[in-house]
């Protein structure tokens, strides 16, 4: 009872923080409540007995991410004129937009409430994560069952990498 | 707790891994010999590209689950690696000379292309839907960066810019269904969610509709089909022609790869009941890619279009499913593959940098000053109009029939009204070709040995397909059969 009581309260704390990030003017006070956004997701996974996972979203994302998000956006030196942004003539976008995204809430809002949540339950159950431990499972997961997607993830990061080196090079290649 | 290393099954991946530590290796000659070896390195792609290409081919006849069934080594999807490695074989190619003219000749550039070739070939092979996803990224983030890749260009910029935003959030669609899916099924492998749907209804469980329709949306984006086709005109025209004709055919293809193994292997049932709305789809994007496409005044605009409605085709594929559905998806992508790669042959021969002739009204006259240019661009519109003898027509016929055979006559009949329409912008260049006059002197061509072998085996794969399809069909009937 407690439990869901919790889930509640942050899961709401969530949607509210992400709502913010989306529609604040100024980008710094976005980053803030990213950050926020990325703590309460963490409490949830505490919430689900993920605690590994939760530790890990806040070292890296609230703390590792949004502090380089917050560097960059100081370093981009907005002036006013940018912070403010351009009034928008989208005229038909933005009314079809809220009413398409209206309905897609809604939609999956029913989905939610309708249905009764019994997923499959799988092998590891609290009380055997708590047995091994939590960081020792992801471990265990990682390395055996899905080290293929694990070990392909270095690659995808790497072409991350490339990628952001060339766009962001200074020097337009000569020659 | 008792841990069981599971068997590293290399052999599975071996066209992975190799193309993988090339592309890393040809990286690092970029950076340690980049005066004397810059010129090189596509010369070594291709090479590269090759030697996949004959390992793949090894594997062909043989059904490994390989890395506790995270990846699947069948004829489905030995076969579309090897429409990739050609479709980028052919990429190189055309980029040898390009990319020395538009002063992008990086080693990163080849890199990039085989790395996104390396992402298409997990999607076709991933029988996990983590696999397929972690494929489709590397795939589009190679493809972001590629698309911007002349830095110094605006539209370029525009187009990776563009292209990242829109991607990033069709990926939010993919990603989420996929959770759905795992929080309904308890699994993300394709043959679990399979056999749990078989045991449970699906259909009442609206998790399961709400994960089929974001999955939809996922797959609909990177495919370009109507209603999610509106990154595809700008994205194309901005980015770099070369990497135009690489984004308008392999990752095309590789979605197709994964959306036909998703929906036929996995949610078979879903799928089937869902098919009204892939009739839809399939419908509103031949439709809206052929109409819009008549209106084009730019060829990459036009082509761009022109491949929103061969999507449209693609799509009734999958819509058809039974025995002819993915063997004509698989044929059609080949078939696809080189004519559409020939037009952009075509399209890059004629450009210069900084002024890439890229309306249809500069081709006026290109029929008497360069014949035989002239008469291959002609095979590959004709081709892809779907006049016989070329391919194209094969390729639609057999699509058209699949449906007709599964009782999809409407669509069919939409397909073939379609392709009446398609006829109109595709001689529209033909005429413009043979009888316009010249509006000015035609630049030199940038013509380079490679393009040419280009352009020869795009020809040849046009018109020898279309005359003598027999032995591939056998191939694809061969290949087309999911688990």
């Amino acid at each position: 009872m407690l439990e869901s009581l919790l889930f509640l309260i942050m899961g709401s704390i969530t949607i509210a923080c992400a709502l913010c990030v989306v529609f604040q003017k100024n980008p710094i006070y976005s980053a803030i409540f990213l950050i926020q956004t990325m703590v309460s997701l963490a409490v949830l996974y505490v919430l689900l007995h993920a605690q590994f996972i939760a530790a890990i979203q806040v070292m890296i994302y609230a703390g590792a991410i949004m502090v380089l998000f917050i560097f960059v956006i100081m370093l981009l030196n907005l002036s006013k004129a940018d912070e403010e942004g351009e009034r928008d003539n989208l005229f038909f976008q933005k009314p079809s937009a809220i009413i398409l995204g209206f309905i897609l809430v809604v939609m999956i809002g029913t989905v939610t409430l309708k249905t009764v949540f019994q997923g499959v339950k799988g092998e590891y159950t609290p009380e055997t994560i708590s047995q091994i431990g939590n960081t020792q499972l992801v471990g265990k997961m990682l390395f055996t069952k899905y080290v293929f997607p694990f070990e392909i993830a270095s690659i995808l990061l790497f072409a991350a990498i490339i990628g952001a080196i060339i766009l962001a090079k200074k020097r337009i290649i000569e020659d | 707790m008792e841990i069981v290393i599971p068997p590293f099954d290399l052999k599975s991946i071996s066209p992975i891994i190799i193309i993988t530590v090339f592309a890393i290796i040809i990286l690092a000659i970029d950076v340690f010999f980049k005066k004397t070896l810059r010129d090189a390195l596509g010369y070594f792609a291709i090479l590269v590209v090759a030697v996949t290409g004959m390992v793949v081919g090894t594997q062909l006849g043989e059904t490994v689950y390989s890395f506790s069934n995270m990846f699947v080594v069948d004829n489905f999807s030995v076969f579309f690696s090897l429409i990739f490695l050609v479709s980028t074989g052919i990429v190189i190619l055309l980029s040898i000379r390009y990319t020395k003219q538009e002063g992008i000749n990086n080693g990163e550039y080849y890199t990039l292309i085989l790395f996104a070739t390396m992402g298409m070939m997990l999607m076709a092979g991933g029988a996990d839907l983590l696999t397929i996803f972690l494929g489709l990224e590397i795939m589009s983030i190679s493809l972001y960066v590629l698309a911007g890749f002349r830095r110094d260009c605006v539209r370029s910029n525009e187009a990776s810019l563009k292209y990242f935003l829109l991607g990033a959030f069709a990926t939010c669609f993919l990603l989420y269904g996929i959770a759905m899916l795992y929080g309904a099924t308890g699994t993300t492998n394709i043959k679990e969610i399979a056999s749990f749907l078989a045991n449970n209804p699906s259909l009442s469980n609206p998790m399961i509709v709400t994960a089929t329709s974001l999955l939809v949306i996922g797959f609909g984006f990177k495919v370009a089909c109507v209603p999610f086709h509106k990154w595809t005109p700008d994205v194309y025209e901005g980015a770099p022609t070369a990497i135009t004709a690489f984004m308008s055919v392999g990752p095309k293809v590789a979605a197709f790869a994964a959306f036909a193994r998703v929906f036929l292997v996995a949610l078979p049932d879903v799928g089937q009941k869902w098919s009204v709305i892939l009739w839809v789809l399939a419908a509103l994007t031949m439709t809206v890619g052929n109409l819009v496409a008549i209106a084009q005044t730019n060829i990459k605009r036009m082509l761009a279009y022109s491949s929103i409605a061969h999507a449209g085709y693609a799509l009734m594929a999958i819509i058809a499913g039974g025995d002819f559905g993915p063997a004509s998806l698989i044929f059609y992508m080949l078939a696809y593959t080189f004519m559409n790669l020939g037009a952009f042959a075509v399209v890059i021969i004629l450009g210069r940098k900084g002024e890439e002739n890229a309306n249809i009204e500069d081709y006026s006259g290109l029929g008497y000053k360069h014949p035989i240019l002239a008469v291959s661009m002609c095979i590959f519109m004709f081709s892809l109009a779907g006049i016989p003898p070329f391919v194209g027509f094969i390729g639609k016929f057999y699509i058209f029939s699949a449906a007709i055979k599964n009782g999809f006559i409407i669509l069919a009949i939409i397909g073939v009204v379609n392709c009446v329409i398609a006829v109109f912008y595709y001689l529209r260049v033909t005429v413009v070709m043979y009888m316009k006059k010249p509006v000015r002197e035609f630049a030199p061509l940038s013509l380079s040995p490679f393009i040419i072998i280009a352009l020869i085996i795009t020809v040849w794969g046009t018109i020898h397909l279309g005359i003598f399809p027999g032995k591939i069909i056998a191939l694809v009937q061969n290949s087309s059969l999911l688990y």
